[in-house]
């Protein structure tokens, strides 16, 4: 149980890190891209803008900790 | 070779460099307080369990169809990529400690210095396992870097040239210095390895979810242009942020 439990936590700290909203807002934005790229809409734009608000949404939430 | 050729080479061996750097610094660290025997096989037997997992991943990914592969592999490079984004501009603004190899060296030394022996199988236990920890989380690193750029770019063996050249050159440069590489400006680039893991994502990401990239591949570069103008904008907010005054409060 134990070997299962760092294994998870290992993927865990590998993949979602620190903020686990930085990890959900990219699923967010990344299924809102498929879906309007499968309605005819060239999306491009939306993935770049989307990860910029969410790491300076993320550093802000962590140096208003800090400070 | 095209751009995006180019940046997956650059992207491997950037990236892996700076893993091999830290667990160079281990591996030192307990080699030579403890002695070489325990801790090269140490290393030795990660790197075998990390070469079976480069065997058993790299032909089985190659049966996943482009566009999910792309996918998969742009949503976790996102998502890893921007962790070393982050750490690198708080870092840089100020926020958090730049890391210090040499510090980290010397921690390593004293804390190989203070443990006990334990013989088992003929090995020093604590520098086996000391050693292969080190190589197989760090590795482990290199190896997702290396498959997931390889593969969403159809270009394994490139992607593991640009490993395999920062091996040489970590592992030569190690021998060179007997000492950890602590003139390696180890933080500009995990900086620069945060923004292509992040761009190289943003880039796979939206072509697997059926994105068509005006200008196809040149549009890699304008990624990196925004992510990387914007993340520099971040910086200095977060700086000017950290040096501003309290507001005093006005007497009642």
């Amino acid at each position: 149980m134990k070997y299962i439990r760092s294994f998870a936590l290992f993927w865990w700290n590998f993949i979602v890190g620190d903020d686990w909203r930085v990890a959900a807002g990219l699923a967010v934005a990344l299924g809102l891209t498929y879906l309007l790229t499968h309605e005819g809409v060239n999306a491009w734009w939306l993935l770049p803008v989307a990860i910029v608000l969410l790491l300076a949404g993320s550093l802000w939430r962590e140096t208003r900790r800090a400070s | 070779m095209s751009t995006s050729t180019v940046l997956v080479i650059l992207g491997t061996f950037l990236a892996s460099a700076v893993e091999m750097v830290e667990a160079l610094t281990i591996v030192l660290g307990v080699g030579i307080v403890r002695g070489w025997r325990s801790t090269l096989i140490g290393v030795g037997a990660a790197l075998i369990v990390l070469a079976a997992l480069v065997a058993a991943l790299g032909p089985a990914l190659s049966v996943v169809p482009i566009e999910t592969l792309r996918l998969i592999v742009g949503a976790l490079l996102l998502a890893f990529g921007l962790q070393w984004l982050r750490k690198a501009i708080l870092r840089s603004s100020g926020y958090t400690p730049l890391h210090d190899e040499d510090a980290a060296f010397r921690r390593h030394r004293e804390e190989a210095a203070k443990a006990g022996r334990d013989e088992r199988a003929g090995l020093d236990w604590y520098s086996f396992t000391v050693a292969f920890k080190g190589v197989l989380l760090e590795g482990l690193e290199v190896v997702f870097i290396v498959i997931s750029f390889g593969s969403a770019q159809n270009k394994i063996g490139l992607a593991a040239a640009g490993a395999a050249a920062a091996f040489v050159l970590v592992v030569g440069a190690g021998v060179l210095a007997r000492g950890p590489l602590e003139q390696v400006p180890e933080n500009t680039i995990k900086y620069a390895v945060g923004l292509l893991l992040t761009s190289f994502g943003c880039f796979w990401g939206a072509e697997g979810a059926g994105v068509d990239w005006p200008g196809d591949e040149l549009s890699l570069l304008g990624v990196i242009a925004f992510i990387g103008a914007s993340s520099f904008m971040l910086v200095r907010v977060l700086r000017r942020r950290r040096v501003a005054p309290a507001p005093v409060e006005a007497p009642a």
